[in-house]
């Protein structure tokens, strides 16, 4: 028994020093603190005045990609905000917890960051499912939210303190169908879409309504569930009926191994996509060559406030060019300090109106926002060329 | 027409990873009656060993795989000596529920090592692309996934029937106790089981990362799911029934997903596991054995 311990101690040290060396996995901090440290003002001790906003965003599992993205430009707007003097004099002290996508992970870190952190506004959850679970616990504490990414049409309907700093599904679906009838001329579509998600069923009943208002057909409504690796019978399927066009709502990771299938079965469509295949490029380029999907900003947009921000995000970020994700964690950073900064308290119910009449300049478009607390602004419909996302259109 | 071959021809492409997997179960199952639930997560490991040989080691592919294989092998003797060995004279529903813990132990600890994140499995270049017989398009990684299974089949065949180790597989399933008696070394057998089920699961493994890209510490669990249902339905213990299941599983569900609906598929798989054990409990290639008084 002793040897076959010493075994398995054995076992699991070699085990962890080739994962070590191997595969650098990003250290998960459970708290992280900004604070600048240039700021002249910053001898006020950060603990006693600062504001405390909070954010909690997915930096491990499916969607770390866009958690890790949201975080970097939250922390970046921050930073930004402290160099010029911080709110009123104040600093603010942003609180970034993991939810790991989960909802229920979401719940009790929110609830940290209320009772412990005892937060004023809270920035996040980044996806649609974490963000329909907080929000009412958002609305019931008082505690204004914004979500930068939750693109789902009930995240923000009924609630008051509850906001968004990108468009919701059915507007983005049915902008990728306009875009596909009319820019591409498309007549034949299918969607291949995941049953057991939100985000994925806005998208693809936006998209179908829209697409057969226009007079095009829908071959085929396929349903997957979460865990499905093999599309290929599927695939085969819809290869059967001829589309022109493929939409996938889902995000990077199964519409890679989508995208993979879809070239195995030989199937020869557009394939057409949401905000969720922001990154797809980079793990699989070659399969996503031609895509185009919806997304919130374009790095190639000339416009200077989004220059202004992938020069920054590039400087404090390894020269890493920012996501869309990240321009939407910048913006609705910057939509709650700027409201913050109106409201001149950090009353929950003050900060809430400030919000409601922002009127912004922001890096993936001008944003005001709706009675429902969605904002109001233009779609960029993205293509993917030799792993570079370059803006085809952008749909008002 | 068509189209009904192309999808069982894609249904043998997954059915064969199945029948991979399912070999482990019913080799497991054959000697010491214990539903082995971390085989599948022997297959996640397997599928990881092979990414780190073929990314961090820089090896060729077909030595990914036989790394991925050995790790495996040890990785499942070492399960069986420090989980299953203690508990061989204790209930059986310790041991099973002993199974269910070191799996969920394996999916958290690879967790903890690796992260959520889904991997991504290099492209094996020349296992990239189809081949095209008469208007079918078949996938090249189909050809290698099926012939290596049918050859593992055949070769444990060869070693329960013809060797000497096999020999004492058979005794050690039929009587343990009278195996025993007659000097046969029933640990040594058992471990011996252990490892060549969980060479398989490992090598199913990375095959199932190569036919579809990525690696991530909970891939093992429905394709383990599944193999297991394949075991069940050709009969638990009988190597050519875990083999014949695994085929009519993958067919079965790429048929449901072409001719029915996605959604369906696994509704109508795990069904059939309902079915078999309410109509055929000892599975089609099984025998009804009547207990001895």
């Amino acid at each position: 028994m002793k040897r076959a311990l010493a075994i398995i101690l054995s076992l699991v040290m070699m085990f962890s020093i080739l994962t070590l060396a191997g595969c650098s996995k990003e250290e998960v901090k459970d708290k992280e603190v900004v604070e600048d440290t240039d700021n002249p003002e910053g001898e006020t001790t950060p603990d006693a005045g600062a504001i405390k906003v909070g954010l909690i965003v997915p930096k491990t599992g499916q969607v770390a990609q866009y958690g890790i993205a949201v975080e970097n430009a939250a922390k970046l707007a921050v930073a930004e905000v402290n160099a010029a003097g911080g709110i009123n004099g104040q600093q603010v002290e942003l609180i970034s917890y993991d939810n790991k996508a989960d909802a229920a992970e979401s719940i009790s870190v929110f609830n940290r960051l209320v009772d412990n952190d005892k937060i004023v506004a809270l920035i996040g959850p980044v996806i649609s499912s974490t963000s329909l679970a907080v929000g009412p616990l958002a609305e019931e504490a008082g505690i204004p939210m914004i979500s930068p990414t939750a693109t789902n049409l009930n995240v923000t309907v009924g609630y008051d303190y509850v906001f968004r700093a990108c468009y919701i599904d059915p507007y983005q679906g049915g902008t990728v169908a306009k875009f596909a009838t009319e820019n591409l001329g498309a007549k034949k579509a299918a969607i291949l879409y995941n049953s057991g998600d939100d985000y994925s069923t806005g998208l693809a009943e936006a998209f179908k309504a829209t697409f057969e208002q226009a007079g095009g057909t829908i071959t085929n409504y396929e349903g997957y569930t979460v865990d499905d690796k093999d599309f290929k019978a599927v695939l085969t399927k819809i290869k059967g009926n001829g589309p022109e066009a493929l939409f996938v709502p889902d995000y990077y990771n199964t519409v890679g191994l989508i995208a993979g299938q879809v070239k195995e079965v030989g199937l020869d469509v557009t394939m057409l996509g949401g905000d969720g295949w922001d990154d797809v490029q980079k793990e699989y380029a070659e399969v996503m060559e031609g895509g185009f999907f919806a997304n919130h900003y374009a790095a190639d947009d000339p416009d200077p406030i989004v220059q202004d921000f992938i020069t920054a995000y590039k400087g404090a970020y390894n020269g890493e060019t920012p996501n869309a994700l990240a321009a939407l964690g910048y913006d609705a950073a910057k939509i709650m300090l700027a409201a913050i900064q109106t409201a001149g308290s950090t009353d929950g119910d003050a900060i809430r109106a400030a919000i409601k009449a922002t009127d912004l300049d922001a890096v993936a478009g001008h944003i005001t926002f709706d009675e429902n607390g969605d904002p109001l602004k233009a779609i960029s419909m993205i293509k993917i060329v030799a792993g570079e996302l370059k803006l085809e259109a952008k749909v008002q | 027409m068509k189209d009904f071959l192309q999808q069982i021809i894609y249904g043998i492409n997954a059915g064969s990873i199945y029948a991979l997997i399912a070999l482990g179960y019913t080799m497991v199952y054959g000697i010491v009656k214990l539903i082995n639930f971390a085989h599948g997560d022997i297959l996640m490991m397997g599928a990881y060993f092979g990414l780190l040989a073929i990314t961090v080691l820089g090896l060729p592919f077909p030595l990914a795989i036989v790394i991925a294989m050995l790790v495996c092998a040890a990785f499942g003797m070492i399960i069986n000596k420090v989980a299953y060995k203690p508990l061989r004279n204790a209930p059986r529903i310790s041991a099973l529920i002993t199974a269910l813990g070191i799996s969920m132990f394996l999916e958290n600890y690879f967790v903890v090592q690796f992260g959520l994140e889904v991997r991504k499995m290099p492209e094996i270049a020349w296992l990239k692309g189809e081949v095209f017989i008469g208007g079918l398009s078949i996938p090249k990684v189909t050809f290698l996934i099926v012939g290596l299974s049918i050859a593992c089949m055949i070769a444990l065949q060869f070693i329960v029937r013809k060797t000497k180790v096999g020999k004492a597989m058979r005794a050690v399933s039929e009587d343990m106790q009278a195996a025993k008696l007659m000097g046969i070394n029933v640990d040594k057998t058992i471990s011996i089981t252990f490892a060549l089920g969980s060479a398989l699961g490992g090598l199913g493994g990375v095959l199932y990362s190569v036919a579809y890209y990525q690696v991530e510490p909970y891939m093992g669990i429905l394709p383990g799911l599944k193999a297991f249902v394949a075991a069940v339905l050709g009969g638990i213990g009988i190597i050519p029934g875990a083999m014949f299941g695994g085929f009519v599983m993958g067919i079965i569900e790429n048929l449901t997903k072409g001719f029915i609906s996605s959604s369906w598929s696994n509704a109508i798989l795990f069904g059939i596991l309902i079915l078999v054990l309410l109509f055929k409990p000892s599975g089609i290639f099984g025998k009804n054995t009547r207990e001895k008084v």
